[in-house]
């Protein structure tokens, strides 16, 4: 089986959000990258996969040369080799067709990517990739068993969960569930090292036009100052929920 | 030209998520002088949607969902309209279609809109609502995603007229083989309170007064992450950046610190209450109402007093 993992760079979870530029730029100062949550529990499920059965992993990035320290951090979990299209993300749509692009010829039987990026948190990566492509595609991805070209999947839904059957070639937006928080793969110095002279190719993009432009950003309004209620004065939070918020 | 709605319907019925797709279709369409028509699927009477401003429904029947059945389906109700924007929910099923629907139609997807459009750009949740941007589209058609309980439901009575879509079956091999929700209980996406409890409750075995708390409220039941992380309670009731989010009109937090993490994922709540022993947690400075106390004694104080409102005002 040849797996694919799509992999975003995105400001750590901690990072406090600010902007540049007459607020059109992302302020990138003291900010700390990480690979995406949701494409760390795949990238991890890929590794599963491979320990498993003998897959091999290979992973991709769209992004300028500061992307390659999360795909040295993947190929140092266990990755076979990396691609990285070398440009610029901009919308989801792009992305996703320059990744369709490069890798059509390819055969993958599997190609996962996060639901979402936490950062533009477009959620349209994996989906687009699979229409492209003309694989199959489960979204929001809970667990994913794979026996010979037979696929059962779980995806989350209100409320609950949904079992589905699918098979190969198959696309997944994943999610947490995949595998779980703590089973998350930490490089080690061994695999460090051998990252080092695993496959890095750098693509040119075809240049893909964009569907969509942030022109500009802003900070969510902050709250107003908090009405604190002595804990043996209950009735005054009722009072407020009631009255003045309106919520009961 | 027009604008279409996408509406699912559950069993027949509307969700407010629903008509909130509604309102924001119809609001579309009357500042382009046009109409709101909605893509309806498995309601026989769609009459309330008139109340909303649609003035014609789609009516489809499937007997399950299939992602690429739907986006088929929606796709020949968009050409059938000469539809130019396509609004959708932000449910599982709408984030699952809409990047099929972008890919297939060359329309530019907008997910997370949180109000209508101003200076041809849309508004949107970004960095796990962290951030707003604005959006403007490059594309001809467009697909709209709208956050949950941000806009709102308005009416704007309509006369609608309601005709029969007829479904475009696929050949994908993706199948529902079964579903598995909680009956008993309401989902954090539907629910307008939610009762969420952290690692301050010490261990699994204090949530019944969390549970009972939800349940005089009628509100769902949810957990900060390292609770689910460490078994306290299904990952499905973890809410933050990488858990679900969480958009209700009040949200209680008990014995949660309020992490970053956390609190954005909880921001788009309209009013939140904090219980917690620590004066200094974060999740003051992010809250509404605070109480300084221990959740052991607050909590099932909480439970009386509602319970006391409750009965004076139903």
């Amino acid at each position: 089986m040849k797996i694919l993992v799509c992999i975003s760079t995105v400001p750590d979870t901690t990072s406090k959000i600010n902007f540049k530029d007459n607020n059109t730029q992302f302020d990138t100062t003291a900010v700390q990258f990480v690979i995406n949550p949701n494409d760390e529990f795949g990238l991890t499920r890929a590794m599963w996969f491979k320990e498993k059965t003998g897959a091999s992993v290979d992973v991709i990035s769209v992004g300028d040369a500061s992307v390659e320290a999360s795909l040295r951090k993947a190929l140092a979990i266990g990755a076979d080799a990396a691609i990285r299209i070398d440009s610029i993300p901009k919308d989801g749509f792009s992305v996703a067709t320059e990744i369709a692009a490069v890798v059509q010829d390819k055969n993958y039987d599997l190609i996962i990517a996060g639901r979402e990026s936490i950062d533009y948190n477009g959620g349209m990566v994996p989906g687009i990739i699979a229409h492209l492509l003309g694989y199959e595609f489960i979204n929001k991805c809970t667990a994913l068993e794979i026996e010979g070209s037979t696929v059962k999947a779980e995806r989350e839904i209100e409320g609950g969960k949904e079992v589905l059957s699918s098979s190969l070639p198959l696309v997944i937006g994943g999610q947490k569930g995949l595998v779980e928080e703590k089973d998350l793969k930490i490089p080690n110095m061994r695999g460090i090292m051998t990252a080092r002279s695993k496959p890095l190719e750098v693509i040119t993009p075809q240049g893909t036009a964009e569907l969509s432009t942030d022109i500009t950003f802003d900070k969510p309004e902050t709250k107003s100052n908090i009405t604190m209620i002595p804990a043996d004065q209950l009735d005054l939070l009722i009072n407020h929920l009631h009255n003045d918020a309106k919520v009961i | 030209m027009s604008v279409l709605a996408f509406i699912e319907s559950s069993n027949g019925s509307f969700k407010k998520s629903d008509l909130e797709v509604a309102s924001y279709a119809a609001a579309v369409a009357a500042a382009s002088n046009t109409d709101a028509i909605a893509l309806v699927f498995n309601a026989d009477d769609c009459s309330l949607l008139g109340t909303y401003g649609i003035s014609k429904a789609l009516k489809v029947s499937s007997e399950q969902f299939n992602a690429s059945s739907y986006a088929a389906t929606i796709e020949s109700a968009t050409t059938q309209e000469a539809a130019t924007i396509l609004v959708c929910s932000s449910s599982s099923n709408s984030k699952y279609i809409a990047p099929l629907v972008a890919a297939s139609l060359n329309a530019a997807y907008v997910p997370n809109v949180i109000a209508l459009p101003e200076s041809e750009t849309y508004p949107r949740n970004v960095f796990s609502n962290k951030g707003i941007t604005h959006t403007k589209v490059n594309s001809e058609r467009s697909i709209i995603g709208i956050a949950l309980n941000t806009f709102g439901v308005h009416e704007k009575p309509t006369q609608i007229n309601q005709v029969a879509f007829t479904l475009v079956t696929s050949s994908s091999k993706t199948q529902s083989t079964s579903t598995e929700t909680a009956s008993d209980k309401i989902s954090i996406a539907d629910a307008d309170i939610v009762v969420s409890a952290g690692r301050g409750l010490k261990g699994s075995e204090n949530w019944g007064m969390i549970e009972e708390l939800a349940q005089v409220l009628g509100a769902a039941t949810a957990c900060s992450k390292p609770v689910s992380d460490m078994g306290w309670r299904p990952h499905s009731e973890h809410v933050g950046q990488t858990g679900k989010p969480v958009s209700c009109n009040l949200y209680i937090a008990i014995g949660i610190s309020g992490a970053i993490q956390h609190l954005a994922g909880v921001s788009a709540s309209k009013t939140k209450v904090v219980i917690n022993t620590d004066p200094e947690a974060p999740f003051f400075k992010a809250a509404d109402y605070g109480i300084v106390g221990d959740a052991f004694v607050v909590v099932p104080q909480l439970i009386e007093k509602f319970k006391a409102f409750k009965s004076e005002n139903s």
